[in-house]
C-alpha cells in the first residue's frame, strides 16, 4: 500500500514535470517575444524603443541560450514562481490562485450535476420496458456531446436571463449566478458520463448473473439497483481524471460567456495579452487537477470494487 | 476532406453491393445498382441525412453562391437586425447583412480550418505513433509518455497555449486544435502497428529478407491505417467544435470573415434583441458534428466486420 503510494505519486511528479516541460517548449521555443510585449505594454508594438527591449530582454533572461532558460524556469517554478505577469509584474502564479476559488465552485457544481443528469439519462435510457423510450432516451447524450459549449450558455443566458429575468446575465456574486453556468458546464460532461455508463449498464445487463437474479424474480428496480449499476459505474469511475479535466478546459468558454472572474476567464484573457507566465500557470494546473483527480479515484477503486486491492491494480492513469 | 468522401463511398458501397441483383441483371446494372443504393440509403435513414449533410456543406463550401444571392460581407443598413423571414431565412445582423448569407459563405473557412486541424493531427499523430509501434524500445517509451502527458492536459488549454505562441488568425488556431489532438491517433496507430507488425506474413517478408522500409511501406502502413482513418472522422466533429470555440474566443478569423464560431460571437451583443443572430449559425455547428460522428460511428462498425 504505501509503496503504491510511493509508486503513483512518483509517476504523479513525473507527469507534472513533463507537463511544465512541454508548455514551456511549445510557449518559450515556438515564435514570439515576451519582451516585445512586456516594452509595449499593451500599447502598439511597432512603437517599441529597441533599447528598451533589449534591456527587458535580458532583464527577463531571454538573451541566454534556451536549456539555461529552462533550468532557471524550472529551479523558479519548484519554488512557486512561475514568472511575473508581463504587463501588470504581478506573480503569475498568485493571479491564478486568486481565482481560482471561483472557478472551482463552478466546477464542483457542475461536477454535481453532470453526475445527476448523467445517471439519470443513463439509467432511464436502460430502464424502460418499452422500447421507444429506452431508445428516445439513448439519443440525448451524443446530441449533448455535439453541442458547442458556448452556444449552450448563450441560449440558456436568452431564454433565463433576458427573457424570462429569473437569473442575474453575468457576475459571480451569489448562488443564483451560479446556475446558468454550472447549468452549461454540465451539459458536455453530463452527456459524457450518460453514454458511458448507459454502455457499460447495457452490457452488464445481459451478463448471465444478471439473467440469474432476474430467474430469482427479482424486480427490474432491484436488478438495476441492486446488482447492475454498481459493476456499471466502474469503467465510468476510470475516468474521472478526463473528466475533471473536461470541466476545467469548459470553464475556459463558460467564464467568458457568463463573464465570471475564473481561471479560463483568466487565460483567455492571458492569451490575448500573450501572457506566457500565465498561461503556462494555467496548463501545469490542469496538470495538477488530472493527476490528484487521478489518484484519488485510484485509491478510492478498493471500496467501490472488493476484488481490488491496491499495489497489485496496475492502473496506469499517469 | 478527402477521408471524408473516402468513407461516403465506402458508406454507399454495402447498399450497392448487394450482388445478386447486380448479377443477374447485368444489363440493367446501373439502374439496379442505383435502386439498390436507394434501398440501402431507405434503410439506414439517419445515415443517409447524416451523410447528406456534410455533402452540404461541402458544396457550401466550394460553391456558396448557388444558395444565396446575398453578400455576405455587405449589407443594407436599414435592413439592420430583421427576424428570420422569407426574403433572409435566418435574419439580418447589425449591419443588415444576410445570416443565411454569411453561414453559407462561412463554410469554407470552417471547413478549411477543420480539415487542417484533422490532417495534421493524422499526419503528426500517426507519424509517432509508427515508430513508436515500429522502433519499440526506449523509442517507443520516450513518445508515449509524451503522448501520455499530451492527454493529460485538456486540448482547449494545450491549443489556447500554442495560439499564445503562435498567434492568432484561423491558420494557427487549426494548427493548434491539430497538434493538441494528435496524441489519441498515435495511440490508435501505435497499438495497430504493434499488432500488425507481429502478424505472420509481415514476419515471412521480413524472414525472406525484406528491407525494413520496404516491409513499413508495403506491408505495415496500408494494413494499420484503417482505425486512424475511422478516427479522423470522429475527430473532425472534435474539430470543428474546438475551432468553433476558439474562434468564438475571438483566437480565429479577424471580424469580417463569416467564421460560423465568430458569427456566434458577434451575435452575443444583441443577445436580448435578435435571437437568431446565436441560435442559427450554433444549429449548423451541432448539425455538422451530428452528422460527422454519425458517420465515424457506421465507419468504425463497418471496419469491425471486414
Amino acid at each position: 500500500m504505501i509503496r503504491y503510494l510511493i509508486r503513483r505519486v512518483l509517476q504523479g511528479v513525473f507527469v507534472l514535470w513533463a507537463a511544465y516541460t512541454l508548455s514551456f517548449l511549445i510557449l518559450y521555443l515556438l515564435p514570439g517575444d515576451a519582451a516585445t510585449v512586456a516594452a509595449a505594454g499593451g500599447g502598439d508594438a511597432s512603437s517599441v524603443d529597441p533599447a528598451l527591449v533589449v534591456r527587458l530582454r535580458h532583464e527577463y533572461g531571454l538573451d541566454e541560450p534556451l536549456w539555461l532558460q529552462y533550468l532557471h524556469a524550472l529551479g523558479r517554478a519548484l519554488t512557486g514562481n512561475f514568472g511575473d505577469n508581463v504587463q501588470t509584474g504581478q506573480p503569475a502564479l498568485q493571479a491564478v490562485v486568486r481565482v481560482l476559488p471561483n472557478t472551482l465552485e463552478l466546477a464542483a457544481a457542475a461536477l454535481v450535476l453532470a453526475i445527476v443528469i448523467g445517471f439519470l439519462v443513463a439509467i432511464a435510457s436502460t430502464f424502460p420496458r418499452a422500447a421507444w423510450i429506452r431508445q428516445l432516451l439513448a439519443g440525448l447524450p451524443p446530441i449533448g456531446a455535439a453541442v458547442p459549449v458556448f452556444w449552450i450558455g448563450l441560449l440558456l443566458l436568452q431564454a433565463f436571463s433576458f427573457h424570462l429575468r429569473w437569473f442575474p446575465s453575468l457576475g459571480d456574486q451569489g448562488l443564483r449566478s451560479l446556475v446558468l453556468p454550472a447549468v452549461t458546464l454540465s451539459v458536455p460532461t453530463g452527456a459524457y458520463i450518460a453514454q458511458l455508463l448507459a454502455r457499460s449498464l447495457r452490457l452488464t445487463l445481459g451478463r448471465p448473473y444478471i439473467e440469474q437474479v432476474r430467474a430469482k424474480g427479482a424486480s427490474e428496480a432491484r436488478v438495476h439497483f441492486a446488482h447492475a449499476l454498481r459493476n456499471a459505474v466502474l469503467p465510468t469511475l476510470t475516468m474521472v481524471g478526463v473528466l475533471v479535466g473536461n470541466l476545467l478546459a469548459g470553464t475556459v468558454v463558460t467564464e467568458t460567456v457568463f463573464s465570471r472572474t475564473g481561471v479560463g476567464r483568466l487565460v483567455v484573457q492571458a492569451v490575448g495579452d500573450r501572457d506566457l507566465p500565465v498561461v503556462q500557470v494555467v496548463v501545469v494546473f490542469a496538470a495538477v487537477a488530472f493527476v490528484v483527480s487521478s489518484l484519488v479515484v485510484d485509491l478510492l477503486y478498493p471500496f467501490v470494487d472488493r476484488r481490488i486491492t491496491l499495489g497489485r491494480t496496475a492502473v496506469a492513469a499517469a | 476532406m478527402s477521408e471524408l468522401l473516402i468513407s461516403e463511398t465506402e458508406l454507399v458501397q454495402p447498399a450497392g453491393s448487394e450482388p445478386d441483383a447486380a448479377a443477374t441483371a447485368p444489363r440493367r446494372g446501373a439502374s439496379a445498382r442505383a435502386l439498390a443504393a436507394l434501398r440501402g440509403a431507405v434503410r439506414r435513414p439517419s445515415l443517409t441525412l447524416a451523410v447528406l449533410a456534410i455533402l452540404l456543406v461541402l458544396v457550401w463550401a466550394v460553391a456558396p453562391g448557388l444558395f444565396t444571392h446575398w453578400d455576405p460581407l455587405v449589407g443594407d443598413v436599414s435592413d439592420r437586425l430583421q427576424g428570420p423571414s422569407v426574403q433572409h431565412v435566418f435574419g439580418t445582423d447589425n449591419l443588415g447583412r444576410d445570416l443565411w448569407a454569411r453561414v453559407v459563405y462561412g463554410a469554407a473557412d470552417s471547413l478549411a480550418s477543420t480539415a487542417l486541424a484533422v490532417a495534421l493531427a493524422l499526419v503528426v499523430g500517426s507519424f509517432f505513433g509508427l515508430i513508436a509501434g515500429f522502433v519499440r524500445g526506449w523509442v517507443d517509451d520516450a513518445i508515449m509518455r509524451v503522448m501520455d502527458v499530451v492527454l493529460a492536459i485538456p486540448s482547449v488549454l494545450l491549443s489556447l497555449a500554442i495560439i499564445t505562441a503562435l498567434g492568432f488568425g484561423t491558420v494557427n488556431v487549426a494548427i493548434a486544435v491539430g497538434f493538441a489532438s494528435a496524441a489519441s491517433f498515435a495511440r490508435v496507430m501505435r497499438s495497430e502497428v504493434i499488432s500488425i507488425s507481429t502478424a505472420l506474413y509481415v514476419e515471412a517478408a521480413r524472414a525472406s529478407g525484406v528491407r525494413w522500409y520496404t516491409v513499413l511501406r508495403r506491408h505495415v502502413l496500408p494494413n494499420s491505417l484503417g482505425p486512424v482513418l475511422a478516427l479522423s472522422a470522429l475527430e473532425f466533429g472534435t474539430a470543428v467544435l474546438a475551432i468553433s470555440s476558439l474562434s468564438f474566443l475571438g483566437f480565429g478569423a479577424p471580424p469580417p470573415a463569416p467564421e460560423w464560431g465568430a458569427l456566434i460571437s458577434e451575435g452575443r451583443n444583441y443577445l436580448a434583441i435578435a435571437w437568431w443572430l446565436t441560435t442559427f449559425p450554433g444549429l449548423v455547428i451541432v448539425a455538422i458534428v451530428l452528422a460527422a460522428n454519425r458517420i465515424s460511428h457506421a465507419v468504425e462498425k463497418n471496419g469491425g466486420t471486414r
